[in-house]
Protein backbone atom coordinates (compact mmCIF):
# COMPACT_ATOMS: atom_id res chain seq x y z
CA UNK A 1 0.00 0.00 0.00
CA UNK A 2 0.84 3.75 -0.33
CA UNK A 3 2.34 5.55 2.77
CA UNK A 4 -0.07 7.86 4.31
CA UNK A 5 -2.83 6.45 2.99
CA UNK A 6 -5.70 6.30 5.71
CA UNK A 7 -8.43 4.00 4.06
CA UNK A 8 -8.27 1.88 0.76
CA UNK A 9 -11.11 0.29 -1.08
CA UNK A 10 -9.97 -2.40 -3.18
CA UNK A 11 -12.69 -4.28 -5.76
CA UNK A 12 -15.68 -3.88 -3.21
CA UNK A 13 -18.37 -5.49 -4.26
CA UNK A 14 -21.46 -5.65 -2.40
CA UNK A 15 -24.80 -7.32 -4.01
CA UNK A 16 -28.63 -7.86 -2.73
CA UNK A 17 -30.01 -10.61 -4.02
CA UNK A 18 -29.50 -9.95 -8.24
CA UNK A 19 -28.94 -5.99 -7.48
CA UNK A 20 -24.97 -4.65 -7.37
CA UNK A 21 -25.50 -2.09 -4.99
CA UNK A 22 -21.51 -2.01 -5.55
CA UNK A 23 -19.89 -3.02 -8.30
CA UNK A 24 -15.81 -3.73 -7.65
CA UNK A 25 -15.45 -0.19 -6.23
CA UNK A 26 -11.65 0.96 -5.85
CA UNK A 27 -10.78 4.62 -4.37
CA UNK A 28 -8.04 5.77 -1.45
CA UNK A 29 -8.12 8.35 0.70
CA UNK A 30 -5.27 9.91 1.93
CA UNK A 31 -4.82 11.08 5.72
CA UNK A 32 -5.78 14.35 6.51
CA UNK A 33 -7.76 14.76 3.17
CA UNK A 34 -11.56 15.28 2.63
CA UNK A 35 -13.18 13.44 -0.06
CA UNK A 36 -16.73 13.37 -1.16
CA UNK A 37 -19.02 10.23 -2.86
CA UNK A 38 -21.58 11.90 -4.94
CA UNK A 39 -23.93 10.18 -6.99
CA UNK A 40 -27.81 10.36 -7.85
CA UNK A 41 -30.31 8.73 -5.57
CA UNK A 42 -29.71 4.76 -5.66
CA UNK A 43 -25.89 5.22 -6.94
CA UNK A 44 -24.93 3.12 -3.76
CA UNK A 45 -23.01 5.50 -1.73
CA UNK A 46 -24.83 4.43 1.35
CA UNK A 47 -24.30 1.11 0.62
CA UNK A 48 -20.15 1.64 0.62
CA UNK A 49 -20.26 3.54 3.19
CA UNK A 50 -22.10 0.09 5.38
CA UNK A 51 -19.51 -1.58 4.32
CA UNK A 52 -16.41 0.52 5.31
CA UNK A 53 -18.14 0.81 8.54
CA UNK A 54 -19.21 -2.48 8.92
CA UNK A 55 -22.77 -2.73 8.78
CA UNK A 56 -22.62 -5.30 5.88
CA UNK A 57 -19.58 -6.89 4.60
CA UNK A 58 -18.98 -7.07 0.83
CA UNK A 59 -19.49 -9.81 -1.09
CA UNK A 60 -16.20 -9.15 -2.58
CA UNK A 61 -12.95 -6.94 -2.47
CA UNK A 62 -10.84 -5.49 0.22
CA UNK A 63 -11.45 -2.50 2.61
CA UNK A 64 -8.33 -0.98 4.51
CA UNK A 65 -8.18 1.24 7.20
CA UNK A 66 -4.46 2.68 8.52
CA UNK A 67 -2.77 -0.27 6.92
CA UNK A 68 -5.02 -3.12 8.46
CA UNK A 69 -7.50 -5.44 6.64
CA UNK A 70 -11.05 -4.69 7.98
CA UNK A 71 -13.28 -6.33 5.31
CA UNK A 72 -14.90 -8.66 7.71
CA UNK A 73 -14.70 -6.92 11.33
CA UNK A 74 -18.00 -5.46 13.18
CA UNK A 75 -18.91 -2.28 13.29
CA UNK A 76 -18.29 -1.76 16.78
CA UNK A 77 -14.28 -2.96 16.51
CA UNK A 78 -13.84 -0.72 13.38
CA UNK A 79 -15.00 2.44 15.03
CA UNK A 80 -12.86 1.52 18.24
CA UNK A 81 -9.78 1.21 16.06
CA UNK A 82 -11.30 5.05 14.60
CA UNK A 83 -13.86 5.23 12.07
CA UNK A 84 -16.62 7.50 13.12
CA UNK A 85 -19.46 7.60 11.06
CA UNK A 86 -23.03 9.50 11.10
CA UNK A 87 -26.56 7.99 9.68
CA UNK A 88 -28.46 9.60 6.80
CA UNK A 89 -31.11 9.67 9.28
CA UNK A 90 -30.27 10.98 12.18
CA UNK A 91 -29.00 8.92 14.78
CA UNK A 92 -29.45 10.22 18.65
CA UNK A 93 -30.25 8.93 21.78
CA UNK A 94 -33.26 10.28 22.38
CA UNK A 95 -33.96 10.07 26.26
CA UNK A 96 -30.77 11.55 27.24
CA UNK A 97 -29.45 14.78 27.43
CA UNK A 98 -27.01 16.73 24.89
CA UNK A 99 -23.79 16.18 27.28
CA UNK A 100 -25.36 12.71 28.15
CA UNK A 101 -24.78 11.77 24.58
CA UNK A 102 -21.42 13.19 23.48
CA UNK A 103 -20.45 11.67 27.06
CA UNK A 104 -21.87 8.07 25.60
CA UNK A 105 -19.55 8.20 22.74
CA UNK A 106 -16.71 9.62 24.84
CA UNK A 107 -16.73 6.53 26.87
CA UNK A 108 -15.60 4.33 24.05
CA UNK A 109 -11.64 5.94 25.64
CA UNK A 110 -12.50 6.00 28.89
CA UNK A 111 -13.52 3.74 31.91
CA UNK A 112 -15.07 6.65 34.26
CA UNK A 113 -17.46 9.09 33.73
CA UNK A 114 -15.68 12.29 34.76
CA UNK A 115 -13.17 12.31 32.19
CA UNK A 116 -15.53 11.09 29.27
CA UNK A 117 -18.24 14.10 30.38
CA UNK A 118 -15.01 16.48 30.31
CA UNK A 119 -13.94 15.42 26.77
CA UNK A 120 -17.60 15.53 25.78
CA UNK A 121 -17.99 19.01 26.93
CA UNK A 122 -14.61 19.89 24.45
CA UNK A 123 -16.45 18.44 21.68
CA UNK A 124 -19.50 20.07 22.47
CA UNK A 125 -17.51 23.08 22.80
CA UNK A 126 -15.87 22.88 19.44
CA UNK A 127 -19.25 21.76 17.56
CA UNK A 128 -21.11 24.60 19.10
CA UNK A 129 -23.23 22.97 21.55
CA UNK A 130 -22.18 23.54 24.65
CA UNK A 131 -24.71 26.20 25.70
CA UNK A 132 -27.37 23.59 24.97
CA UNK A 133 -25.72 20.78 26.56
CA UNK A 134 -28.82 20.38 29.49
CA UNK A 135 -31.19 20.14 26.71
CA UNK A 136 -32.95 17.24 25.83
CA UNK A 137 -31.65 15.40 22.39
CA UNK A 138 -35.10 15.62 21.10
CA UNK A 139 -35.37 19.49 21.77
CA UNK A 140 -32.82 20.06 19.41
CA UNK A 141 -33.98 21.56 16.10
CA UNK A 142 -32.49 19.10 12.97
CA UNK A 143 -29.69 21.06 12.44
CA UNK A 144 -28.41 20.97 15.78
CA UNK A 145 -29.07 17.14 15.71
CA UNK A 146 -26.79 16.59 12.90
CA UNK A 147 -24.29 18.30 15.08
CA UNK A 148 -25.47 16.57 17.67
CA UNK A 149 -24.73 13.34 15.73
CA UNK A 150 -20.90 14.65 14.46
CA UNK A 151 -20.15 15.56 17.97
CA UNK A 152 -20.84 11.60 19.30
CA UNK A 153 -18.81 10.41 16.66
CA UNK A 154 -15.93 13.22 17.40
CA UNK A 155 -16.19 11.90 21.45
CA UNK A 156 -15.13 8.43 20.08
CA UNK A 157 -11.91 10.17 19.20
CA UNK A 158 -11.87 8.85 15.54
CA UNK A 159 -9.00 9.06 12.59
CA UNK A 160 -11.28 9.22 10.30
CA UNK A 161 -15.10 10.36 10.15
CA UNK A 162 -17.59 9.54 7.28
CA UNK A 163 -20.51 11.98 7.19
CA UNK A 164 -23.37 10.84 5.13
CA UNK A 165 -25.21 13.78 4.29
CA UNK A 166 -24.90 15.60 7.35
CA UNK A 167 -26.57 18.76 4.93
CA UNK A 168 -29.55 17.90 3.58
CA UNK A 169 -32.13 19.57 5.11
CA UNK A 170 -30.62 22.67 6.45
CA UNK A 171 -31.24 26.16 5.80
CA UNK A 172 -28.40 28.39 4.14
CA UNK A 173 -27.44 29.64 7.07
CA UNK A 174 -27.33 26.52 8.82
CA UNK A 175 -25.30 24.77 5.65
CA UNK A 176 -22.93 27.56 5.96
CA UNK A 177 -22.04 26.08 9.37
CA UNK A 178 -22.17 22.60 8.52
CA UNK A 179 -19.54 23.67 5.97
CA UNK A 180 -17.68 25.45 8.66
CA UNK A 181 -17.58 23.02 11.14
CA UNK A 182 -16.46 20.07 8.19
CA UNK A 183 -12.99 22.39 7.47
CA UNK A 184 -12.67 22.40 10.76
CA UNK A 185 -12.59 19.23 11.91
CA UNK A 186 -10.75 18.79 8.94
CA UNK A 187 -8.34 21.21 10.20
CA UNK A 188 -8.23 19.05 13.09
CA UNK A 189 -6.34 16.52 11.03
CA UNK A 190 -9.05 14.15 11.18
CA UNK A 191 -9.57 12.27 8.03
CA UNK A 192 -13.44 12.82 6.03
CA UNK A 193 -15.28 10.63 3.88
CA UNK A 194 -18.38 12.44 3.02
CA UNK A 195 -21.56 11.46 1.23
CA UNK A 196 -23.12 14.47 -0.28
CA UNK A 197 -26.13 15.85 -2.56
CA UNK A 198 -25.74 19.41 -1.83
CA UNK A 199 -23.12 20.53 -4.54
CA UNK A 200 -22.53 24.03 -3.20
CA UNK A 201 -21.06 21.82 0.09
CA UNK A 202 -18.63 19.49 -1.94
CA UNK A 203 -17.38 22.15 -4.08
CA UNK A 204 -16.43 23.82 -0.57
CA UNK A 205 -15.29 21.22 1.26
CA UNK A 206 -13.59 18.67 -0.96
CA UNK A 207 -10.00 18.14 -1.72
CA UNK A 208 -11.21 15.17 -4.12
CA UNK A 209 -14.53 14.52 -5.08
CA UNK A 210 -15.97 10.19 -6.37
CA UNK A 211 -18.88 10.05 -7.90
CA UNK A 212 -20.78 6.67 -8.34
CA UNK A 213 -23.79 5.81 -11.03
CA UNK A 214 -25.54 2.27 -10.41
CA UNK A 215 -23.41 1.10 -7.70
CA UNK A 216 -20.01 2.04 -10.07
CA UNK A 217 -17.34 4.32 -9.91
CA UNK A 218 -17.51 6.69 -12.92
CA UNK A 219 -15.20 8.94 -12.17
CA UNK A 220 -12.58 10.93 -9.71
CA UNK A 221 -10.92 14.11 -9.34
CA UNK A 222 -11.00 17.91 -8.19
CA UNK A 223 -14.59 19.38 -7.78
CA UNK A 224 -13.55 21.31 -10.33
CA UNK A 225 -12.76 18.26 -12.72
CA UNK A 226 -15.75 17.13 -11.72
CA UNK A 227 -18.77 19.39 -12.47
CA UNK A 228 -17.43 20.01 -16.32
CA UNK A 229 -17.41 16.31 -16.83
CA UNK A 230 -19.39 15.15 -19.26
CA UNK A 231 -20.27 11.84 -17.96
CA UNK A 232 -21.13 13.10 -14.51
CA UNK A 233 -23.26 16.12 -15.44
CA UNK A 234 -25.22 13.90 -17.67
CA UNK A 235 -25.76 10.86 -15.10
CA UNK A 236 -26.06 13.11 -11.71
CA UNK A 237 -26.55 16.66 -12.03
CA UNK A 238 -28.38 16.70 -15.42
CA UNK A 239 -27.98 18.15 -18.83
CA UNK A 240 -29.16 22.23 -17.53
CA UNK A 241 -26.54 21.92 -14.69
CA UNK A 242 -24.03 24.84 -15.70
CA UNK A 243 -22.27 26.28 -12.49
CA UNK A 244 -18.78 25.63 -13.61
CA UNK A 245 -18.19 29.44 -11.18
CA UNK A 246 -17.17 28.42 -8.57
CA UNK B 1 -28.04 11.97 38.60
CA UNK B 2 -24.71 10.58 39.31
CA UNK B 3 -24.79 12.08 42.70
CA UNK B 4 -27.55 11.75 45.04
CA UNK B 5 -28.35 14.97 46.89
CA UNK B 6 -28.38 14.86 50.56
CA UNK B 7 -32.15 15.55 50.33
CA UNK B 8 -32.47 12.11 48.51
CA UNK B 9 -29.95 10.32 50.71
CA UNK B 10 -32.27 11.79 53.54
CA UNK B 11 -35.05 10.71 51.89
CA UNK B 12 -34.03 6.57 51.56
CA UNK B 13 -32.91 6.59 55.18
CA UNK B 14 -36.30 8.03 56.20
CA UNK B 15 -38.00 5.62 54.72
CA UNK B 16 -35.74 2.46 55.37
CA UNK B 17 -36.02 3.09 58.94
CA UNK B 18 -39.43 3.03 58.72
CA UNK B 19 -39.40 -0.22 56.49
CA UNK B 20 -37.21 -1.47 59.50
CA UNK B 21 -40.08 -0.41 62.23
CA UNK B 22 -43.04 -1.68 60.39
CA UNK B 23 -43.19 -5.01 61.15
CA UNK B 24 -42.68 -4.23 64.71
CA UNK B 25 -45.90 -1.51 64.65
CA UNK B 26 -47.90 -4.15 62.60
CA UNK B 27 -46.84 -7.46 64.08
CA UNK B 28 -49.31 -9.89 62.40
CA UNK B 29 -49.18 -12.13 59.75
CA UNK B 30 -50.73 -10.63 57.32
CA UNK B 31 -49.76 -6.98 56.57
CA UNK B 32 -45.71 -8.54 56.99
CA UNK B 33 -46.41 -11.22 54.16
CA UNK B 34 -47.51 -8.75 51.95
CA UNK B 35 -44.72 -6.60 52.38
CA UNK B 36 -42.37 -9.58 51.47
CA UNK B 37 -44.59 -10.05 48.37
CA UNK B 38 -43.69 -6.24 48.03
CA UNK B 39 -40.04 -6.44 48.25
CA UNK B 40 -40.01 -9.93 46.33
CA UNK B 41 -41.60 -8.34 43.69
CA UNK B 42 -39.88 -5.31 43.68
CA UNK B 43 -36.41 -6.68 43.90
CA UNK B 44 -37.54 -9.10 40.84
CA UNK B 45 -38.96 -6.08 38.56
CA UNK B 46 -35.79 -3.64 39.42
CA UNK B 47 -33.49 -7.24 38.58
CA UNK B 48 -36.31 -6.86 34.88
CA UNK B 49 -36.15 -3.26 34.47
CA UNK B 50 -32.09 -3.55 33.97
CA UNK B 51 -32.16 -5.52 30.96
CA UNK B 52 -36.21 -4.15 29.90
CA UNK B 53 -36.16 -0.32 31.04
CA UNK B 54 -32.33 0.44 31.03
CA UNK B 55 -31.22 -1.99 28.13
CA UNK B 56 -34.54 -2.35 26.12
CA UNK B 57 -34.98 -5.75 26.27
CA UNK B 58 -38.62 -6.50 27.06
CA UNK B 59 -38.43 -9.84 28.63
CA UNK B 60 -41.51 -11.87 28.95
CA UNK B 61 -39.67 -14.86 30.56
CA UNK B 62 -37.99 -13.42 33.51
CA UNK B 63 -40.31 -16.29 35.42
CA UNK B 64 -37.75 -19.08 33.74
CA UNK B 65 -34.61 -17.35 36.31
CA UNK B 66 -37.39 -17.12 39.50
CA UNK B 67 -38.06 -21.02 38.95
CA UNK B 68 -34.43 -21.98 38.04
CA UNK B 69 -33.19 -20.19 41.56
CA UNK B 70 -36.05 -21.80 43.21
CA UNK B 71 -35.29 -25.25 41.89
CA UNK B 72 -31.49 -24.88 41.49
CA UNK B 73 -30.88 -24.52 46.03
CA UNK B 74 -34.07 -26.75 46.93
CA UNK B 75 -32.73 -29.54 44.84
CA UNK B 76 -29.17 -29.41 46.09
CA UNK B 77 -30.85 -29.20 49.64
CA UNK B 78 -32.97 -31.90 49.41
CA UNK B 79 -30.50 -34.14 47.53
CA UNK B 80 -27.73 -33.44 48.41
CA UNK B 81 -28.07 -30.99 52.22
CA UNK B 82 -25.88 -28.08 50.65
CA UNK B 83 -26.74 -25.27 52.54
CA UNK B 84 -29.86 -23.04 51.11
CA UNK B 85 -27.37 -19.08 51.25
CA UNK B 86 -24.93 -21.30 49.15
CA UNK B 87 -27.68 -22.82 46.73
CA UNK B 88 -28.54 -19.08 46.06
CA UNK B 89 -25.21 -18.02 44.28
CA UNK B 90 -25.26 -21.05 42.30
CA UNK B 91 -28.84 -20.53 41.83
CA UNK B 92 -27.75 -17.53 40.38
CA UNK B 93 -24.79 -18.67 38.81
CA UNK B 94 -26.85 -21.36 36.67
CA UNK B 95 -29.81 -18.70 36.02
CA UNK B 96 -27.16 -16.52 34.91
CA UNK B 97 -25.55 -18.67 32.45
CA UNK B 98 -28.95 -20.16 31.14
CA UNK B 99 -29.74 -16.40 30.30
CA UNK B 100 -25.95 -16.12 28.33
CA UNK B 101 -27.02 -19.35 26.37
CA UNK B 102 -30.40 -18.19 25.51
CA UNK B 103 -29.51 -14.52 24.97
CA UNK B 104 -26.39 -15.05 22.50
CA UNK B 105 -28.36 -16.69 19.82
CA UNK B 106 -31.45 -13.44 20.51
CA UNK B 107 -28.98 -11.20 19.84
CA UNK B 108 -30.32 -10.04 17.07
CA UNK B 109 -34.20 -9.53 18.20
CA UNK B 110 -35.23 -6.70 19.28
CA UNK B 111 -38.99 -5.34 20.49
CA UNK B 112 -41.25 -7.77 19.96
CA UNK B 113 -39.53 -10.18 18.45
CA UNK B 114 -37.81 -10.76 21.87
CA UNK B 115 -40.71 -10.51 23.83
CA UNK B 116 -41.80 -13.10 22.02
CA UNK B 117 -38.68 -15.16 22.34
CA UNK B 118 -38.75 -15.05 25.45
CA UNK B 119 -42.53 -15.55 26.31
CA UNK B 120 -41.82 -19.09 24.17
CA UNK B 121 -38.48 -19.59 26.47
CA UNK B 122 -40.17 -19.27 29.67
CA UNK B 123 -42.92 -21.52 28.49
CA UNK B 124 -39.87 -24.32 27.46
CA UNK B 125 -38.61 -24.17 30.78
CA UNK B 126 -42.29 -24.22 32.44
CA UNK B 127 -42.83 -27.72 30.51
CA UNK B 128 -39.29 -29.19 30.66
CA UNK B 129 -39.52 -28.56 34.65
CA UNK B 130 -42.92 -29.89 34.66
CA UNK B 131 -41.86 -33.63 33.23
CA UNK B 132 -38.40 -33.43 34.69
CA UNK B 133 -38.54 -37.02 37.41
CA UNK B 134 -34.80 -35.48 38.67
CA UNK B 135 -36.85 -32.18 40.53
CA UNK B 136 -40.20 -33.91 41.24
CA UNK B 137 -42.17 -33.17 37.41
CA UNK B 138 -45.62 -31.73 38.44
CA UNK B 139 -45.83 -32.99 42.06
CA UNK B 140 -42.85 -30.20 42.85
CA UNK B 141 -40.74 -30.32 45.56
CA UNK B 142 -41.21 -30.28 49.57
CA UNK B 143 -38.35 -28.63 51.40
CA UNK B 144 -37.40 -31.17 54.45
CA UNK B 145 -38.17 -28.81 57.39
CA UNK B 146 -34.82 -27.85 59.00
CA UNK B 147 -33.82 -26.05 62.54
CA UNK B 148 -35.26 -22.57 62.91
CA UNK B 149 -32.28 -20.41 62.24
CA UNK B 150 -30.73 -17.70 59.57
CA UNK B 151 -27.48 -20.06 58.87
CA UNK B 152 -30.06 -22.62 57.65
CA UNK B 153 -32.63 -19.93 56.03
CA UNK B 154 -35.48 -21.09 57.99
CA UNK B 155 -37.89 -19.57 60.02
CA UNK B 156 -40.81 -21.50 61.57
CA UNK B 157 -42.12 -19.20 64.56
CA UNK B 158 -42.39 -15.73 63.04
CA UNK B 159 -42.38 -14.14 59.26
CA UNK B 160 -40.15 -11.33 60.48
CA UNK B 161 -36.52 -12.83 59.64
CA UNK B 162 -38.15 -13.41 56.12
CA UNK B 163 -39.32 -9.85 55.97
CA UNK B 164 -35.97 -8.54 56.89
CA UNK B 165 -34.00 -10.53 54.81
CA UNK B 166 -35.78 -9.66 51.74
CA UNK B 167 -35.75 -6.20 52.27
CA UNK B 168 -31.92 -6.51 52.24
CA UNK B 169 -32.60 -8.95 48.77
CA UNK B 170 -34.06 -5.55 47.59
CA UNK B 171 -31.71 -3.00 49.12
CA UNK B 172 -28.54 -5.62 47.11
CA UNK B 173 -30.38 -4.91 44.33
CA UNK B 174 -30.94 -1.38 44.23
CA UNK B 175 -27.09 -1.14 44.69
CA UNK B 176 -26.63 -3.21 41.87
CA UNK B 177 -28.92 -1.20 39.79
CA UNK B 178 -27.68 2.15 40.89
CA UNK B 179 -24.18 1.01 40.20
CA UNK B 180 -25.09 -0.08 36.79
CA UNK B 181 -27.36 2.58 36.12
CA UNK B 182 -24.45 5.07 37.11
CA UNK B 183 -21.95 3.73 35.36
CA UNK B 184 -20.58 3.16 31.67
CA UNK B 185 -22.46 0.16 31.69
CA UNK B 186 -25.67 1.95 32.08
CA UNK B 187 -25.05 4.44 29.42
CA UNK B 188 -23.98 2.04 26.83
CA UNK B 189 -27.63 -0.22 28.10
CA UNK B 190 -29.42 3.06 27.42
CA UNK B 191 -27.80 3.44 24.02
CA UNK B 192 -28.62 -0.28 22.83
CA UNK B 193 -31.85 0.45 23.96
CA UNK B 194 -32.43 3.16 21.61
CA UNK B 195 -30.93 1.65 18.79
CA UNK B 196 -28.50 -0.86 17.83
CA UNK B 197 -26.98 1.20 15.05
CA UNK B 198 -26.26 4.13 17.11
CA UNK B 199 -24.20 1.62 20.27
CA UNK B 200 -22.35 0.17 17.11
CA UNK B 201 -21.07 3.67 15.99
CA UNK B 202 -20.58 4.62 19.18
CA UNK B 203 -17.86 1.23 19.41
CA UNK B 204 -20.48 -0.80 21.73
CA UNK B 205 -20.38 -4.28 21.44
CA UNK B 206 -24.20 -4.69 21.63
CA UNK B 207 -24.07 -8.91 21.90
CA UNK B 208 -21.89 -8.60 24.70
CA UNK B 209 -23.30 -5.92 27.05
CA UNK B 210 -26.89 -7.26 26.09
CA UNK B 211 -25.55 -10.09 27.74
CA UNK B 212 -24.31 -8.43 30.56
CA UNK B 213 -27.64 -6.97 31.60
CA UNK B 214 -29.19 -9.99 30.62
CA UNK B 215 -26.89 -12.03 33.16
CA UNK B 216 -26.95 -9.35 35.79
CA UNK B 217 -30.96 -9.57 36.02
CA UNK B 218 -30.80 -13.91 35.69
CA UNK B 219 -28.70 -13.69 38.64
CA UNK B 220 -31.22 -10.98 40.76
CA UNK B 221 -33.89 -12.76 39.66
CA UNK B 222 -32.76 -16.69 40.81
CA UNK B 223 -32.18 -14.51 43.86
CA UNK B 224 -35.46 -14.15 44.66
CA UNK B 225 -36.51 -17.73 43.57
CA UNK B 226 -34.25 -19.39 46.11
CA UNK B 227 -35.84 -16.66 48.37
CA UNK B 228 -39.38 -17.94 47.93
CA UNK B 229 -38.65 -21.32 48.11
CA UNK B 230 -36.92 -20.86 51.52
CA UNK B 231 -40.21 -18.97 52.42
CA UNK B 232 -43.04 -21.28 51.33
CA UNK B 233 -40.82 -24.61 51.71
CA UNK B 234 -42.79 -25.94 48.89
CA UNK B 235 -42.34 -25.48 44.88
CA UNK B 236 -43.80 -26.74 41.86
CA UNK B 237 -43.97 -25.34 38.08
CA UNK B 238 -47.44 -24.07 38.92
CA UNK B 239 -46.56 -21.90 41.05
CA UNK B 240 -42.61 -20.59 40.09
CA UNK B 241 -42.71 -20.80 36.35
CA UNK B 242 -46.19 -19.80 35.18
CA UNK B 243 -46.27 -16.85 32.70
CA UNK B 244 -48.18 -14.91 34.60
CA UNK B 245 -45.52 -13.32 36.99
CA UNK B 246 -43.32 -12.63 33.78
CA UNK B 247 -46.62 -10.62 32.93
CA UNK B 248 -46.72 -9.14 36.28
CA UNK B 249 -43.30 -8.39 36.26
CA UNK B 250 -43.69 -6.37 33.38
CA UNK B 251 -46.31 -4.47 34.61
CA UNK B 252 -44.96 -3.48 37.47
CA UNK B 253 -41.62 -2.21 36.16
CA UNK B 254 -43.59 -0.51 33.64
CA UNK B 255 -46.42 1.05 35.65
CA UNK B 256 -43.96 2.22 38.65
CA UNK B 257 -41.72 3.46 35.89
CA UNK B 258 -39.37 1.62 33.64
CA UNK B 259 -35.37 3.23 33.53
CA UNK B 260 -35.50 4.53 36.39
CA UNK B 261 -33.98 2.92 39.90
CA UNK B 262 -36.91 3.17 42.48
CA UNK B 263 -40.09 3.04 39.81
CA UNK B 264 -40.23 -0.89 39.91
CA UNK B 265 -40.23 -0.80 43.42
CA UNK B 266 -43.05 2.37 43.53
CA UNK B 267 -44.96 0.00 41.01
CA UNK B 268 -44.40 -2.69 43.37
CA UNK B 269 -45.60 -1.22 46.58
CA UNK B 270 -48.70 -0.04 44.69
CA UNK B 271 -49.74 -3.04 42.88
CA UNK B 272 -48.90 -5.73 45.05
CA UNK B 273 -50.96 -4.80 48.48
CA UNK B 274 -54.01 -3.99 45.97
CA UNK B 275 -53.79 -7.46 44.47
CA UNK B 276 -53.42 -9.02 47.62
CA UNK B 277 -55.85 -7.37 50.03
CA UNK B 278 -58.82 -7.33 47.20
CA UNK B 279 -57.91 -10.74 46.68
CA UNK B 280 -58.27 -11.74 50.39
CA UNK B 281 -61.12 -9.18 50.97
CA UNK B 282 -63.28 -9.77 47.76
CA UNK B 283 -61.54 -12.69 46.00
CA UNK B 284 -63.30 -15.53 47.95
CA UNK B 285 -67.06 -14.44 46.79
CA UNK B 286 -66.13 -15.76 43.44
CA UNK B 287 -67.32 -12.75 41.67
CA UNK B 288 -64.22 -11.72 40.37
CA UNK B 289 -64.59 -8.28 41.63
CA UNK B 290 -60.81 -8.14 42.97
CA UNK B 291 -59.19 -9.00 39.36
CA UNK B 292 -61.93 -6.17 38.28
CA UNK B 293 -60.37 -3.76 41.28
CA UNK B 294 -57.13 -4.48 40.39
CA UNK B 295 -57.56 -3.85 36.04
CA UNK B 296 -59.06 -0.84 36.65
CA UNK B 297 -55.81 0.63 38.55
CA UNK B 298 -53.88 -0.74 35.76
CA UNK B 299 -55.44 0.72 33.14
CA UNK B 300 -55.89 4.19 35.26
CA UNK B 301 -52.24 4.48 35.75
CA UNK B 302 -51.58 3.88 31.67
CA UNK B 303 -53.92 6.38 30.76
CA UNK B 304 -52.76 9.37 32.94
CA UNK B 305 -49.42 8.22 33.71
CA UNK B 306 -47.99 6.70 30.96
CA UNK B 307 -44.48 6.92 31.92
CA UNK B 308 -45.42 5.15 35.29
CA UNK B 309 -46.14 6.44 38.73
CA UNK B 310 -42.24 7.58 38.74
CA UNK B 311 -42.48 10.25 36.33
CA UNK B 312 -45.22 11.51 38.56
CA UNK B 313 -42.92 11.96 41.43
CA UNK B 314 -40.05 13.26 39.25
CA UNK B 315 -42.09 15.81 37.59
CA UNK B 316 -43.48 17.27 40.59
CA UNK B 317 -40.08 17.40 42.05
CA UNK B 318 -39.40 19.55 39.04
CA UNK B 319 -41.99 21.79 39.89
CA UNK B 320 -41.30 22.54 43.65
CA UNK B 321 -37.21 22.88 42.23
Amino acid sequence: MKKGSCLEVNGVTKRFGGLSANDNISFTVGEGEIVSIIGPNGAGKSTLFNCVTGFYHPNSGKISFMGEEITSYRADRICKMGVARTFQIVQIISDMSVLENAMTGALLRFNKIRPAIEKAEEVLAFTGLIEKKGLLATELTIADKKRLEVSMALATQPKLLMLDESMAGLTRVELQGMIDLIKEIGRKGITLVVVEHVMEAVMQISDRVIVLNSGRKIMEGSPQEVVVNKEVIQAYLGEKYNVVSS
Amino acid sequence: MRNLSLKQISFCVIVLILLILFPVVLSKPFPQHVMILVFMFGMMAVAWNIMGGYAGMFSFGQVAFFGIGAYTSSFLLITYHVNPWLGLIVGGLIAALVAAAIGYPCSNLRGHYFAIASIAFGEIVRTHFNNWKLVGAAEGMTLPMLDESFGNFMFHSSKLPYYYIMLAFLIISLVVCYIVATSKMGYYFRAIKESHDVAKVLGINVVWYRLIAIMISAFLTAMAGTFYAQYVLYLDPESVLILPISVQLVLISMLGGAGSIMGPVIGAAILIPVSEVTRVMLGHKGTGIDMLIYGALITLISVYQPKGVWGLFSSIGKKTK
